[in-house]
Formats: structure tokens, sequence, C-alpha cells
């Protein structure tokens, strides 16, 4: 990202004419004429001090810690015992059941966000229309946002318990399981952690959703008006009209989405925490369990690092995309 | 929040009217209300339903929650769970509750503090390195703590802060602060500098200009900062997770993750503390409900 180049027409803005409505940036600095750099960050520094010192020293200054651990043999107990070069990296990779819980991360991000992405469309299409109670069913849907992750984990899971969980004996009710005390389903990798997939699904649903009604109602009406003029049923007008509409909307619903799924601990820490082995980890699962049931920090320092530039890279495809800094 | 809800309205008219307007002009058929009823409520119960699960099981006895053949509503209802549930064996709920609110509130707090002032600024003045602050706070606003954890729990051990709530009310606020600058700046960018201008020939300063006149006008981007932060606090996990080992110090999100795999697990008690946490926040959110169409995103859905 060139932001320093960005920076320096913004700082002569309102001479080269680039029109900034509604955004009041340039102010007694105009009047007066320019002013030397260095005064004005000393003016800045009282204001964004507090908040440079917090980012750097709570969010990045951890980031360099973890580089580096990442590279160091840390014993049990805490204590470094010197530099391994890449050694944690290669325990890393070397693991056999690497490669399964990176391709399952992979699942786990793509059909999580695809799923809520595609629901949260229809979803967000109901609550835009008019209807009586509709503030309702809006503030509903907020729940399980504002709700604990945890929480709304958990009665999940006790709802999937053979013999006594409630979602169990529904699906033995309706027919769909044959034993009459319900079916491990959290007892099986493969089964919990699709469970744990529907969860994650559920708990993105009001995010989601909420970003694309806020897309809808950037769709002019009169655009809508003459779709159907044009004679465009209710699919094609929202085909053609509606979907381009929603574009931004969904590059921010989407990449946000893939960051959070991706980072997600607690759905799967509770759904699938208690089963043996490695079949239903991911990445993020797989740095908590080297961290807390190995203790081995360098190792998980490492995975993490590798988590990181997943992360980095999604970001940098946001702002690529989605060009936050364009508003500022 | 009588306060807030006319600053709401002065603020966001478009879409306030947007909708009144659908309402009135709209001749929609009655089948076709009935239908969207319908599919709404469809929407409301399968939204509400783990909540309504979560709030039954709470007025239930072990035996009954346990019960091989379980009913779907309770039979009695046992309000004497929400009291005994503070004494159970497995966490001491009590502290965890304490902490949970320690840490959100003095965390909250702290992104307040910090975060009002480098929105105010980074929105009225321009000042060299503006826009990489502001592209820090974009790019951080992406990172959450479970990514770094192994990074922060080096680090507050070397600080001898592991273990503390000190540690998790700053990792609380850094994590949040990003996003609290980022709406707050939305805001103060949308209030006319002509009105500050104004302020300042009359001879306010600064300071007083941003309290008396600008302040009052960001509120409700204010209100929506505290929400957000409040309640990702209140929820956070995976941070909490590594950096509290003491029972005593952990929040309700990671004390909770104990009952899962007991031998039997008092699941009636998890309820009534889980319907106990989550209603305040869920109450917080539904205040911000309005904002949180168009408001959130905060310009870059456009």
């Amino acid at each position: 990202m060139s932001t320093t180049s960005d920076a320096s027409p913004i700082q002569a803005g309102a001479a080269d004419g680039r029109p900034r409505p509604g955004r009041g940036t340039p102010t007694k600095g105009d009047a007066a004429g320019p002013r030397p750099r260095g005064r004005d960050l000393l003016h800045a520094l009282p204001w964004i001090g507090p908040a440079l010192i917090l980012i750097f020293g709570v969010v990045l200054f951890p980031a360099v810690v973890m580089f580096y651990n990442s590279t160091r043999d840390i014993s049990q107990s805490g204590v470094d015992k010197g530099s391994v070069g890449l050694d944690n990296y290669i325990e890393v990779f070397n693991f056999p059941y690497f490669w399964p819980i990176f391709g399952r991360t992979i699942v786990w991000v793509v059909v999580v966000v695809a799923a809520t992405v595609i629901i949260s469309l229809g979803l967000a299409q109901i609550l835009n229309k008019a209807f009586p109670g509709r503030r309702i069913v809006r503030l509903a849907v907020i729940i399980p946002w504002a709700a604990s992750v945890v929480m709304t984990t958990m009665v999940v899971y006790y709802g999937l318990e053979p013999y006594f969980g409630i979602i169990n004996k529904f699906l033995v009710d309706i027919g769909l399981v044959d034993t009459p005390e319900g079916y491990g389903w959290t007892r099986n990798p493969a089964t919990a952690f699709a469970w744990s997939i529907v969860v994650a699904i559920f708990v993105s649903l009001p995010f989601t959703t909420y970003t694309i009604l806020a897309g809808l109602q950037t769709v002019p009406g009169e655009v809508l008006e003459a779709a159907k003029m044009d004679g465009a049923g209710p699919i094609r007008t929202y085909w053609g009209v509606v979907l381009p509409q929603l574009r931004s909307a969904l590059a921010v619903a989407v990449l946000i989405n893939i960051i959070n799924v991706f980072n997600s601990l607690p759905i799967l820490k509770v759904m699938t925490g208690s089963i043996p082995g490695y079949d239903a980890d991911t990445i993020m699962t797989m740095i908590f369990k080297y961290i807390q049931n190995q203790h081995k920090v360098d190792v998980a320092s490492a995975l993490s690092v590798v988590a990181f530039v997943i992360v980095i890279v999604i970001v940098a495809v946001y702002v690529r995309v989605v060009k936050p800094m364009k508003e500022v | 929040m009588a306060v807030t809800a006319p600053a709401f309205e002065t603020i966001a008219p478009p879409a306030a009217s947007a909708r009144k307007r659908r309402y009135t002009e709209d001749q929609v058929p009655l089948g076709k209300v009935l239908v969207r009823m319908l599919a709404g409520f469809i929407v409301l119960a399968i939204f509400v339903l783990p909540y309504v699960i979560m709030f039954f099981g709470s007025v239930k006895t072990k035996a009954q929650i346990r019960s091989v053949d379980p009913t779907y509503l309770p039979t009695e209802w046992h309000w004497e769970n929400y009291i005994n549930m503070w004494s159970t064996p497995e966490t001491p709920l009590p502290q965890n509750l304490i902490s949970t609110i320690v840490i959100s509130v003095f965390a909250t707090l702290i992104v307040l503090l910090v975060a009002m002032p480098a929105a105010y600024y980074t929105a009225r003045f321009k000042f060299p390195f503006r826009m990489v602050f502001l592209f820090l706070v974009i790019v951080t606003q992406m990172l959450q703590p479970a990514v770094l954890t192994s990074g922060l729990f080096r680090q507050f051990l070397a600080f001898d802060m592991i273990d503390t709530w000190a540690a998790m009310i700053f990792i609380n606020a850094a994590f949040n602060l990003s996003f609290a600058v980022w709406i707050m700046h939305s805001f103060f960018a949308g209030i006319p500098k002509e009105v500050d201008e104004a302020a300042q020939i009359d001879g306010a300063g600064r300071l007083r200009v941003l309290f008396t006149i600008s302040l009052p006008l960001v509120w409700p981007g204010i209100v929506t900062a505290i929400v957000f932060t409040f309640v990702a606090c209140w929820n956070e996990f995976a941070a909490s997770l590594v950096i509290l080992s003491t029972a005593g110090n952990q929040p309700l999100s990671v004390a909770l993750t104990k009952f899962v795999g007991q031998y039997e697990t008092s699941w009636q008690y998890v309820f009534g503390v889980s319907i106990v946490a989550i209603v305040p926040v869920v109450i917080l959110f539904m205040i911000i409900e309005k904002r949180l169409v168009g408001g959130l995103t905060a310009g870059s859905v456009k």
C-alpha cells in the first residue's frame, strides 16, 4: 500500500482542488498557510498518542514477540533456551495432521462464509420488506450477535447429547434418528465438526444480514421502478439491479466474515474440544492445543505466524477490494 | 436512553423517512403481507430458539434436564436455580461475573478515553502521517487476539502481568480501539466544520469546542462505539483462556466451558448463568439497532 504517497496530496488537498465535500479536514492550517510538518505532528500527538501506544504496545508488539518466539526454543516452563532457526516451523509442517488440519480450515472458512452470505441475502430480503412486526423480527435476529458465542454453542452441545439432549429428542421424534437415545453427534469428530459449521453460520448471520440490509438501502427506488416498467420480473430485477448494487456491501461482509471465521475458537473448542485426536481441528484450535495441552509456546508461535500471514493476506485483499481509505 | 432517541433521528433521517414512505405508499395486497409475516415469524422462531431452550433448561432440575426421556417444556419451574447456581462447585461463578464486569467496564472506559480524542483530531485536522495512522487503525481492526495469543502470552509473562485483570483490560481495549476510532471518526467528520469554527471565533478553546459542541452531536456514534466495545469485551474468549489461569480471575465465557465434558454437567446452572450474561448485552445491542443498519460499516458500504 502506498500510504505515504496518499498522504502528500491530502496535505495540499484544498489547493489542488480535490473535492472533499462534507469532510472538514483542512481548517486552521489553510488560513494560516503552510506550517512546518514537525509542529503539526507535535500538536497531534497528545490526541493520537494514547491510541498509538495501545496499538503498538498491545497489538503490534505482541506480533513481533510472536515472530521472535517462533524461532526460539522455549521450555515447557517458559524458559527461553536460545535460537533454533526454523525448527519450530519444521515441527509445524511435519506434524502428520498438519495438512488435514489445513484443509479442514479451508473447508471451515469457505463453507461457513458461503452459506452465511447466501442465507443472509434471503434474510435481508425478508427484513427489507414492510410487514407488521418486522421490527421485532429484526431485533430477534440480533440476539446471536450480542450473545456470547461460547454460550450459544453450549446450548447446542447440550441439545446434541445422547439420551437427554433436546435436539436429539426432536430428531428422534420426527423420525430422522432411529435409535431412541439419539445419536452421539459430539462424540464423533466428523459430525461434531459439521454441527460446529451450523453454529458458526448461525452466529455469523446477524452481522452479515445487517450489512446486506445497509447495502439494500442504497438501491435507489427509481431504478427498481424503472426495472418494473421495463417488464422485469422480481428475479430478473434482483439479479440485474439489486445484486450489482450490493457489491461493496457483500465485499465487506465476505471479507470480515472470512477473518472472523478463520479466527474463531470458541465454537470448535466447545463442540470438539473433548474429542481426543486431531480430526476436528482447524489451525486456530491447533494453536491453542499447542499452548494449553502441550505447553509448546514456541511451536504455537510458529503456527500463529502462519495464521497471521494468512490474515494479513486477507486484510491486503480487503484493502485492495473495498478501498476503505477512499472514504477517509 | 431517552436522550439518544431524538439524536438518532437527526443524524440519520434518510433511512427513517424512507422506511416510513414504504409503509404508506406501497399498497401491498393482504395475501403478500401474510406471506411476509409468516416468513418473518419463522425467522424469529429460528433466531430465538436456542435461547428459549436455554431459558427452559435453566428452570429445570438436574434430574429433569438429564432425564432419559426429556420434555421440551419444563414440567415444574425451579426459579431457585437462579440463586443456587452461584454456589456450584465447578467454578466460582460470582467471581467470574465480577471479573467479566470489571474487565469489560474498564476496557470500555479506556477505549472511550483513548479513541475519542484520536477520532476527533483525525477528523478535524490534518497532520503528517494522518493517513498512515488511519491505515494502521483499519489494519489493526482486522486483527483479533486469537491469532496473536501466543505473542500476548509471552509479552504479559515478561511484564509479570499474566493472570491479571489488568492484562485482559489492556488486551480488550487495544483490540477494540480501532473499531471505536473508526466509528467515531466518521461521526466527527459528518459535522460541518463551520459549527466548530463559529464556536472558536466566539472564543471557545479547542477542548471546550470538543466537549460542548462536537460531543453532543456525535453522541450516537459514541454510544454505538461504547456498546460494541462493551459487548465484545463481555464475550471475549480466546485471550482470556490463555492469559487468565486462576479460576476466580476468569470471565464467564471461559469459566462456563469447564462444564463441558464433565461426568455430570449441571446444565441448568450453565443455562441460568448464560441467561443472566446474555440478557443485558442483547438489550444494549437492541438500543443501537438503528445504527446497525448503515452506521456499522461506517462509510465502507456505499
